[in-house]
């Protein structure tokens, strides 16, 4: 692994291209700690991917098939003749350059090529030549080019440096949205059986595990048994929940980050302590037991397949409804693309809240719920005893995650919720919040150890905004709704804001949660002394 | 090369007419008659092609980029402009994204300030292209009125609005001065910003070289060359009554002035100006974030091979009924 520099060897960052430069005439240069390991020939095989062997990015021959090019082109004609999103996007942009300051990896960077405009146009260029008639004829002066190795090779190094954060999408002006061009790019490249290590383990994984982990089931039930443990020694009292049980009223599925390690096992112990509160009648799965999709990074079908596993468990299981944890890309999924994949989910009923009574329509289709709307709802109709001061060594902001933002709109209901189990909140500034939220600079599969260096500028925007927030406000958590910011922020608050805390919404939740017949708290989920009860306070 | 061709392409489409009508009068037919209704054919039927090349393609999925709260919990307040879910509130979206330039209204400038990154409001872009588009708009209707005998009232209007300085004769429209300042800036940011001159292409220099010669050449007929202007509206009438005419002394720099605009009418269905009719085909701005409430249709959306759980409990029977899992078959 490439040493790792400085942050402040990092921030030396220029904007401006080199002048005189045309961006077709730098070749790719793939350096070291801005990029994944290659996919491994089992993990390819494993779910039935083309062209499945072992492969090294930096080896100059990428074992690639007999005519690549005509796979890709062929491929290329398919999806134009698909995706209407895909088409327009590679006509109408006009580069006016509005997106080119707008992504996290070019603010922590400064690669021209990491512009969303350019990003694109390394695909563009490719468009033109062989799909419109400037671009054969006139080629260059008309901003087409071959594809060659070359080509293939950029495009390998920057679409897997993209998160399909959608944040340039926000202030294109047509709304090109690069993440629909990445998700081509990671198409084409995956009929070449060029996806790295990072993506493709956890895809054969949770294809034949049920998790992106590959935790077996016991595994799972062991992971959530120490949990209850830990709930039992905090809260004194012992929750069961139950597994792959029929009849449950609602099955409950979140991103199996939440539970393998912290700080994401404190939000599954959050989720457990609350339903057990509320007695709600749900079950965990170990078939489906995850809810991110590592599928969606790779190519569409995939994504479905993985996806697959979540409404037909719902049905073998014959559960009215599901409720789904905290995860990002998660909710991009289950918002947009389930319904039409895997549908319709017409054996489940409407979700109801037993608690309140509520309703919720806005999932009328999909019968799928997210975990913060029913806390919101919850906490709405007076049904939790909170004691928000539990939570009052914490100065928290809330980081939006990509895809419940602008895949999807779910603003409010967390913020609700955290200011009613905390007392401190400070929201970071507005241009870095919301819809305009930055990436954690490891999304869509980046979250691997040996491409540290672009993690870590990738993270630089929002961990900068963090530490605006630290600096004014004595900000000293940062709370979140996804599982990859859980594990991603947490490493890159460690580079650039040292100290902060990375911490689920339900996390904060059970912490706040008056539970019937519990003990006296001395400490919080973490084990850490609650406000009053430390030792040296 | 890519600011220098397209630059040079310009002169040479100025050239001809120029040339062309002052050495032969014949070739009047040509640039008066021939090319404009060759021009605005490719025009129509580019256009139409265009936008039925795109809705060839499905919409295989609901992919809206929601910049505001969904609809959810019924005291929540949900953003409609931002967040839409009805067909009204994603009317209301595009209104706003096509007349305003919502989106673009949006943009911010990123910039290293003593070791952190910054954003700070950057409404030029904006500002220059919402004068381009709005004061091109209003310059093209203007000029309905040489194609009919009585000059509409909305048009007269519109003259005296934009006439409303009342300087000079013949009068100075506000619009001119707006078009040239707006494709001149748009112009020289191109050049002069160093992301922005990275990422263009000769197409991005072509069309604002050409328009501002558009717009020149019409300055120079309206206040500087003295045109025939009843012959101009003969000439303009006879094209739109299938009838058409080339009356005399009309005047070179009308030639230049009208072949320059079917050039553009020409270029148009080709080039990235098919943003004008692509911002409504936009999925991430023209769908309703309404996926959970309805479902979708992926008219392509094919059968998967899937790990069932059937297959499941095959590999993991033994070790869920130790762990005291309910299995399906014992």
């Amino acid at each position: 692994m490439a040493k790792q520099p400085k942050p402040e060897e990092l921030l030396q960052i220029d904007y401006n291209p080199p002048p005189s430069e045309d961006w077709m005439d730098r070749p790719v240069e793939l350096k070291q700690g801005n990029f994944c390991w290659g996919a491994k020939g089992k993990n390819l095989a494993i779910v039935e991917f083309p062209n499945a062997r072992d492969w090294t990015p930096v080896e100059a021959d990428w074992k690639l098939p007999k005519d690549w090019e005509g796979t890709v082109l062929e491929a290329m004609a398919d999806r134009l003749s698909k995706y209407r999103s895909f088409k327009v996007f590679m006509d109408i942009c006009v580069r006016c350059g509005a997106c080119a300051d707008k992504c996290h990896f070019f603010i922590g960077g400064g690669d021209p090529k990491n512009m969303p405009v350019l990003r694109a146009e390394l695909m563009r260029s490719v468009y033109r030549k062989y799909f419109t008639t400037a671009g054969k004829y006139l080629g260059k002066l008309a901003g087409a080019r071959e594809l060659n190795l070359t080509v293939l090779k950029e495009w390998w190094y920057y679409f897997y440096q993209c998160t399909e954060c959608r944040r340039c999408s926000v202030f294109c002006p047509y709304g090109i949205d690069t993440a629909e061009i990445t998700m081509m790019a990671r198409e084409f490249t995956n009929l070449l059986g060029l996806n790295t290590d990072w993506i493709s383990g956890p895809v054969a994984n949770c294809y034949m595990k049920g998790n992106h982990l590959g935790l077996e089931p016991h595994a799972i039930m062991n992971s959530i048994e120490g949990m209850i443990d830990d709930i039992e020694t905090i809260t004194g009292i012992r929750i069961n929940p139950s597994f792959n049980r029929k009849g449950a009223e609602i099955l409950f599925v979140t991103p199996s980050g939440d539970l393998f390690a912290d700080p994401g096992t404190f939000t599954a112990m959050g989720y457990m302590m609350l339903f057990h509160e509320l007695g709600l009648d749900y079950t965990w799965s170990t078939y489906a037991s995850e809810g991110g999709n590592f599928g969606l990074f790779t190519s569409n079908e995939m994504a479905k397949r993985l996806n697959a596993k979540i409404y037909a468990e719902a049905k073998r299981l014959g559960v009215k409804y599901i409720i789904g944890g905290e995860c990002g890309h998660m909710w991009r999924v289950l918002n947009q693309y389930m319904d039409t994949w895997n549908g319709p989910a017409d054996f489940m009923e409407l979700p109801k809240s037993p608690i309140t009574g509520t309703v919720f329509d806005n999932a009328a289709s999909t019968k799928m719920i997210h975990v913060a709307e029913f806390t919101a709802d919850l906490i709405k109709n007076g049904k939790l005893k909170l004691d928000p001061s539990r939570n009052d060594d914490l100065v928290i902001t809330y980081h939006d995650s990509c895809n419940t933002a602008r895949g999807m709109g779910l603003l409010e209901e967390p913020r609700y919720i955290i200011n009613n189990v905390c007392n401190k909140f400070h929201e970071m500034p507005d241009n870095t919040i919301r819809e305009r939220t930055f990436c954690c600079g490891s999304g869509t599969g980046l979250n691997a150890s040996e491409n540290m260096e672009i993690r870590m500028r990738g993270g630089y925007p929002r961990a900068n905004a963090v530490k605006h927030v630290k600096e004014k406000h004595g900000v000293n958590t940062l709370a979140n709704i996804c599982a990859i910011d859980r594990a991603t922020l947490s490493a890159s608050m460690d580079y650039w804001v040292p100290g902060m805390r990375v911490t689920g919404v339900h996390e904060l939740v059970a912490n706040a949660l008056i539970m019937t017949g519990e003990k006296e708290r001395e400490t919080d989920l973490r084990g850490e002394p609650l406000p009053g009860k430390g030792g040296n306070e | 090369m890519k600011t220098v061709l397209p630059f040079i392409a310009v002169v040479i489409f100025v050239l001809l007419p120029l040339f062309g009508v002052t050495v032969a009068h014949q070739t009047e037919i040509f640039f008066g008659i021939v090319v404009p209704y060759a021009a605005v054919a490719v025009f129509v039927l580019g256009f139409i092609y265009r936008v039925l090349q795109w809705g060839k393609s499905p919409v295989p999925f609901c992919i809206p980029t929601t910049c505001g709260q969904q609809k959810s919990l019924p005291w929540i307040r949900q953003d409609k402009l931002e967040n839409p879910v009805t067909t009204m509130q994603v009317v209301g979206r595009m209104l706003l994204e096509v007349l305003v330039f919502r989106s673009l209204f949006r943009n911010i400038k990123a910039e290293m300030k003593e070791g952190k990154a910054v954003y700070g409001s950057e409404k030029l872009l904006w500002l220059a292209g919402l004068a381009f588009h709005w004061s091109f708009l209003f310059i093209f209707v203007r000029h309905y009125r040489f194609f009919v005998q009585d000059v509409p009232t909305v048009i007269q209007m519109m003259e005296g609005v934009d006439g409303f300085f009342q300087i000079g004769a013949p009068l100075f429209y506000m619009t001119d001065a707006v078009i040239l300042g707006a494709v001149t800036f748009l112009l020289v940011r191109r050049v002069y910003l160093p992301q922005i001159r990275y990422i263009s292409l000769a197409a991005d220099f072509f069309p604002l070289f050409l328009i501002l010669a558009i717009a020149i050449s019409g300055i120079l007929m309206r206040y500087f060359f003295k045109t025939h202007i009843v012959a101009v509206k003969q000439l303009a009438m006879g094209l739109v009554s299938l009838n058409p005419v080339i009356p005399q002394g009309i005047g070179a720099i009308f030639y230049v002035h009208l072949f320059l605009i079917c050039v553009l009418l020409m270029y148009f269905p080709f080039s990235k100006l098919m943003h004008m009719g692509g911002v409504f085909l936009s999925p991430t701005r023209n769908m309703a974030n309404d996926s959970r409430i309805v479902r979708h249709i992926n008219p392509w959306n094919y059968p998967v091979h899937v790990h069932t759980y059937e297959e499941y409990e095959n590999d993991f029977r033994e070790k869920m009924k130790k762990a005291g899992l309910p299995v399906e078959k014992e």
